[in-house]
């Protein structure tokens, strides 16, 4: 039995928030939705309105604006609502929070996500929502937005839905024939931290959903025998977000349940967000929040497995406190711990082996993999593709440079380590 | 006499190429071929420059795609090198047919800076040119305006993209460079400069709203936003005026975040609190 509330209270509550204007609820909607750190709008696929009466495409993923906080903005990245039943301490929109509540019609997004889309403004719609009523009519709200853009409006641009845990399966199943991608936060990244700070969700169901989204989304990829496509289920997959910084979670903690959600649910990404002070705060939150770095540590630490054939296991081995080096990038740590691995011949190492080199990125690693079929390489030709010889020369060698001891000099990290500054005196 | 050409500083490959194509088959090498541009101030020095006619029985240039597609990237570049270094490559690769794939070669790494910074121009056009909304066009659909500046000769680059994706209205966009404009049927490219039109859409209210609500003070990181919306967009971008005033107001919202006192929960909160002790979830 799902909890609900009474309907007098609700429309008094509605008869409020509409004498907002468009402009108010606007600020208070975006403000509520941007402490989800997602804003992608690649994978998709390519698609567009040439030749149909449509609006919209996707490609690459464009960011169409930068805000002060270094985050770009792809997407109109709203709720629908942000009024909820749950009381989770990490979130702004927390029942027992006073922030100021109001909604949008589902006709008010899709004009919003169109006219700022006609101008160039963003990719598509990112839309969540607070729970109202029940999972499933809160699902249906937003299903519904995204079958207007979809059959009404012709829109071909990207979409992305929250999805809410509980949500029936034709629900899910119509969400994946209109969104380009589904996400369910895992918030935190153990199963106590969940139970601690979110009491009303669960991690069973938050799992078994996002289990769920893998097995229609591998299915919506696979033809029959006779060579039909299934129906179209969200091709740019599922990601999700936790929360560092708020619970005693160690970096060990966060990476091993990265590791788990990226094999066991094939997400696209796993999106880390350092917790970050709210207005009218949880008593149970930290005041102070953990240092950007960390969490930029979190996502180095997470290319590494993406895109550098790490496993995060070994990022984290060497951390007896199960906590990234703040001072260091993971892959330069890792490699001060695997010291007997290097130097490596620049000519010679495996394209894996040239991954693990610090300072080497796979842009450069692809151009020095295809050059050295036509030419020997010295290390002056690395300068030639912006790597930064400081970092890389004690793990390389090639004709002209040996590191000969410098590899294994007991304070080699010494060199790697920012300068330190004196503290202002005021 | 020396040999060379005066070109246009907008010249295309398609123009630059039966030139290009004339001097290899006369054999000049690089080193003695000179490519101007018309718009360059003339020097006391400078030599009166022929194109030299071909050999009758020279052999063709061979490219292979990949070179020829570099070739084609990088004159869309506004160095007025450009010319100069195409045609150095197109030599070269004669007797060194792999070049184009040597990412370390100097020529072509240079080749291929520039092929990277005009993918980067098209895609911050992209990403940063904004539709103003005019009213409607002769024909009855929506008609909207742009203006744009980009740093290189990309508008055929971009114009696809545009044209696939704002299908079902009429648009223009200006340019310094040349403009683009589509009618639902026809997208049609003009290499004429235009002058910077003065707009205002309404909307712009509702972008701003978004644009600082969207924002989060607790973290500040002005330098990442800075290198991937460098300054030289600003003044184009109906949303970064409100950045000063963003960052000013900053440091007082965290503040008062920081101090605030915790609040009773509102009476909602304690009404649902109270059923769900009434009648617990199974």
């Amino acid at each position: 039995m799902i909890l609900s509330l009474a309907l007098a209270e609700l429309r008094t509550y509605h008869e409020q928030t509409m004498k907002q204007s468009l402009s108010e609820r606007l600020a208070i909607l975006s403000d509520a939705a941007k402490y989800d750190a997602s804003c992608s709008s690649s994978g998709a696929g390519k698609r567009d309105s040439a030749g149909t009466k449509g609006l919209g495409s996707t490609g690459n993923g464009i960011c169409h604006a930068y805000t002060p906080d270094g985050r770009c903005i792809s997407l109109l990245k709203i709720l629908l609502t942000n009024f909820c039943i749950y009381d989770c301490a990490y979130c702004i929109n927390r029942s027992s929070s006073n922030v100021q509540r109001t909604r949008f019609t589902p006709d008010e997004v899709v004009w919003l996500t169109l006219e700022f889309y006609r101008r160039n403004y963003i990719e598509g719609l990112f839309l969540s929502s607070g729970i109202i009523r029940s999972p499933e009519d809160t699902m249906a709200q937003m299903v519904h937005v995204a079958r207007e853009l979809r059959q009404v409006h012709g829109f071909r641009g990207y979409i992305h839905l929250k999805t809410i845990p509980n949500a029936s399966a034709e629900q899910l199943a119509e969400a994946g024939l209109y969104a380009d991608r589904l996400s369910i936060n895992v918030e935190m990244p153990t199963e106590q931290g969940l139970a601690a700070y979110a009491p009303e969700k669960k991690a069973g169901i938050i799992r078994h959903s996002m289990g769920e989204m893998r097995t229609r989304i591998d299915a919506g990829k696979e033809r029959s025998l006779s060579g039909r496509r299934p129906p179209r289920f969200a091709p740019g997959g599922q990601s999700t977000q936790m929360i560092v910084g708020a619970d005693t979670a160690t970096d060990h903690d966060i990476l091993a349940s990265s590791s788990s959600l990226y094999s066991g649910y094939k997400l696209r990404r796993v999106y880390y967000s350092a917790f970050s002070p709210i207005p009218d705060a949880s008593a149970i939150l930290p005041v102070r929040p953990p240092p950007l770095l960390r969490e930029h540590r979190l996502y180095q630490a997470d290319w590494l497995y993406r895109f550098y054939g790490f496993q995060f296991s070994e990022i984290t081995a060497a951390q007896p406190d199960g906590m990234l080096d703040l001072a260091l990038d993971p892959k330069l740590a890792w490699a001060l711990a695997n010291r007997a691995l290097f130097p490596v011949d620049l000519n010679r190492a495996s394209r894996e082996m040239l991954l693990r080199v610090p300072g080497l990125g796979v842009r450069s690693v692809n151009a020095i993999v295809t050059s050295r079929r036509h030419k020997h390489l010295r290390l002056e030709d690395l300068a030639r593709l912006n790597v930064s010889l400081r970092k890389v020369k004690p793990f390389l060698h090639t004709t002209g440079w040996s590191p000969t001891r410098l590899t294994d000099q007991i304070n080699l990290r010494q060199a790697f380590l920012p300068s330190p500054q004196q503290l202002s005196l005021f | 006499m020396a040999f060379g050409a005066i070109v246009e500083h907008d010249t295309s490959f398609s123009e630059w190429r039966p030139i290009a194509r004339q001097c290899f088959l006369a054999g000049v090498p690089p080193e003695e071929l000179e490519w101007r541009c018309a718009s360059a101030e003339a020097s006391l020095f400078d030599a009166p420059l022929t194109v030299p006619s071909p050999k009758p029985d020279a052999p063709n240039p061979i490219l292979r795609s990949n070179c020829l597609a570099l070739l084609k990237s990088i004159l869309r570049h506004a160095d007025q090198t450009r010319f100069d270094l195409a045609y150095r490559i197109l030599w070269r690769a004669q007797s060194e047919p792999s070049l184009a794939a040597i990412p370390l070669d100097p020529d072509i790494a240079r080749a291929l800076r520039m092929v990277h910074q005009i993918r980067r121009d098209a895609h911050k056009m992209e990403a940063f040119l904004r539709f103003r909304d005019i009213g409607e066009s002769q024909n009855g659909r929506r008609l909207f305006l742009a203006w744009f500046e980009p740093d290189h000769y990309i508008l055929p680059t971009v114009a696809p993209f545009f044209t696939r994706r704002f299908t079902d209205m009429d648009w223009a966009i200006l340019t310094p460079k040349g403009s683009i404009t589509w009618n639902g049927e026809k997208c049609t490219l003009s290499r004429t400069a235009c002058s910077k039109p003065d707009l205002s859409d309404s909307l712009e209210q509702l972008w701003q709203t978004y644009y600082m609500a969207i924002f989060n003070p607790a973290r500040i990181k002005t330098k990442a936003m800075r290198s991937e919306m460098p300054r030289k967009y600003w003044k184009n971008l109906p949303e970064t005026r409100l950045i000063p005033q963003m960052l000013a107001q900053a440091g007082t919202r965290v503040k008062a975040m920081e101090t605030q006192q915790p609040q009773e929960a509102p009476y909602f909160h304690k009404r649902l609190q109270q059923r769900r002790t009434e009648k617990p979830e199974p």
